[in-house]
């Protein structure tokens, strides 16, 4: 943990500037993610939301500014294409447990426990890379649900899905995105669906072009006049999106 | 009736009747390609899978260099080995020139790099899909690079037909440092090329045509394992990822 850490936050960057090549995809980031929060990022194609959800996962590096993140919350990714492996399901969910230090018997143990919690049991022998799109989510979804993190981040899950898995996969992200006794959760995630954002975040963060341009609680962004006193190119990609 | 279909009735002939003279060529020539293979495919598949994840100082030149050696004429590899494999050579003391293993040698030289450069490629692609995941994971440079190469096994396993391919099918290389002595380190290939030097066109034939079956075998196993996979995986579905099937 870095000096001048805000104690309760989970990340907290400051100043952070990120370029692929001359392309600068992100600009003087400053965000700050507590814990408990489910903040969406939203913005158009190119304004920077994947790769600031991988910089926050920590598989990019800034070039200027920091990041800080706290060492005891874990975290887990799920992206919008879901990798599996070509093995069955309960192997494809048992790896991200095995790659966390579990002996492999456990693991696969331990993932039918995560598959269960997804519905996905029954297809548990199953060739992973022969489901559905819908189906490889909830895989991918199990398999970060069993490393138990307190923070997760999304990056448009439900892109390329139908709507029937888009509403199942969902329905997912707002049940672990649930507190529970055991555990605050804190969810970061990325989508251009305004309905989705609404239902499930209680902050949104507007990219446009590697830049934060606003950054207000769920019930300031969807309220016109508001956001149009926040940012007017936000208000402008609102009014677009709804329209 | 010609030259040709006289011989090609005779070298038939020969290979029905199971001609030991004939027999005794394939099974060696099958035997050294096959050990070949099996060295070249232990180290060139662990080495192909790492350069195709790891990144470090140096890489561009590694993969030119590998490149190249894809072109190297197997006389050349023959040459070398011979070299190092004669009595003056770093190796000489152990006296395998003209042996089995100099001709294992030399074709697992020749076989390496291909299969190091295509596992490589495939395992690099691999890596750019879905390296990222893997890595968000936990997973670091070298089980990436296993789990990878694992996941495309079918892929490395057409890899290694073709190598199989290759080795089994050059002349050059086992004839410089095997010296196609009969009985003893002639394969199929020098055979064919002594045969025809001697104007013995049956024989010349009935081994060309073992070796086209071989090959015939190999593409047919090849295009099982892709039959067999397709189906496994679902039929044409190529996944979200996108994953060709």
């Amino acid at each position: 943990m870095r000096a001048g850490f805000v104690m309760g936050s989970l990340l907290d960057l400051r100043g952070v500037d990120l370029s692929y090549g001359p392309v600068r995809a992100l600009i003087g980031i400053d965000l700050r993610i507590d814990a408990g929060e489910r903040v969406a990022l939203v913005g158009g194609n190119g304004s920077g939301k994947s790769t600031l959800l991988r910089l926050l996962h920590g598989l990019l590096r800034p070039d200027e500014g920091s990041v800080a993140r706290d060492a005891s919350a874990r975290q887990a990714m799920v992206f919008q294409r879901p990798f599996m492996l070509r093995t069955s399901v309960q192997n494809n969910v048992a790896l991200g447990l095995w790659l966390d230090g579990m002996r492999w018997r456990q693991a696969r143990m331990q993932a039918l426990e995560a598959l269960a919690r997804v519905d996905m049991e029954m297809l548990a022998t199953r060739n992973a890379r022969a489901l559905s799109g819908g189906q490889q989510q909830r895989v991918a979804l199990a398999r970060a649900w069993a490393l138990r993190p307190a923070l997760w981040l999304l990056d448009e899950p439900t892109a390329s899905l139908d709507p029937h898995a888009k509403r199942e996969v969902e329905a997912l992200m707002a049940d672990f995105a649930r507190p529970s006794a055991q555990q605050t959760m804190t969810m970061v995630f990325a989508s251009h669906n305004l309905g989705q954002v609404k239902r499930l975040a209680s902050r949104v963060v507007y990219l446009e072009r590697g830049r934060v341009l606003a950054d207000l609680p769920v019930g300031e962004f969807f309220d016109a006049p508001r956001l149009q006193a926040a940012s007017s190119a936000a208000h402008l990609f609102v009014k677009g999106e709804l329209a | 009736m010609s030259t040709f279909t006289q011989s090609a009735v005779t070298a038939l002939e020969l290979i029905i009747s199971r001609d030991p003279a004939l027999w005794t060529i394939v099974g060696r020539s099958l035997a050294v390609s096959a050990t070949a293979c099996l060295l070249a495919c232990g180290l060139g598949l662990v080495l192909g899978s790492w350069l195709g994840v790891a990144r470090f100082r140096g890489r561009g030149a590694c993969l030119t260099l590998l490149n190249t050696m894809l072109a190297v004429p197997s006389v050349v590899v023959g040459l070398v080995v011979y070299l190092l494999l004669s009595r003056s050579g770093l190796f000489g003391a152990w006296g395998w020139l003209f042996s089995f293993k100099a001709m294992v040698v030399a074709q697992a030289l020749l076989v390496l790099p291909v299969v190091t450069a295509l596992t490589r490629q495939v395992v690099e692609d691999a890596e750019h899909g879905h390296g990222e995941q893997l890595r968000s994971l936990g997973a670091g440079t070298l089980l990436r690079s296993g789990l990878l190469a694992w996941d495309e096994r079918f892929a490395l396993l057409t890899v290694l037909i073709a190598a199989f391919g290759r080795a089994v099918s050059e002349v050059g290389a086992v004839m410089i440092v095997g010296g196609n002595i009969d009985g003893f380190t002639r394969v199929m290939t020098t055979a064919i090329a002594l045969e025809t030097s001697k104007g013995d066109l049956p024989l010349a034939l009935g081994l060309g045509l073992v070796l086209l079956a071989v090959m015939l075998l190999l593409n047919s196993l090849i295009s099982l394992v892709r039959g067999w996979r397709q189906k496994v995986e679902g039929g044409s579905f190529a996944g979200p990822a996108g994953v060709p099937a």
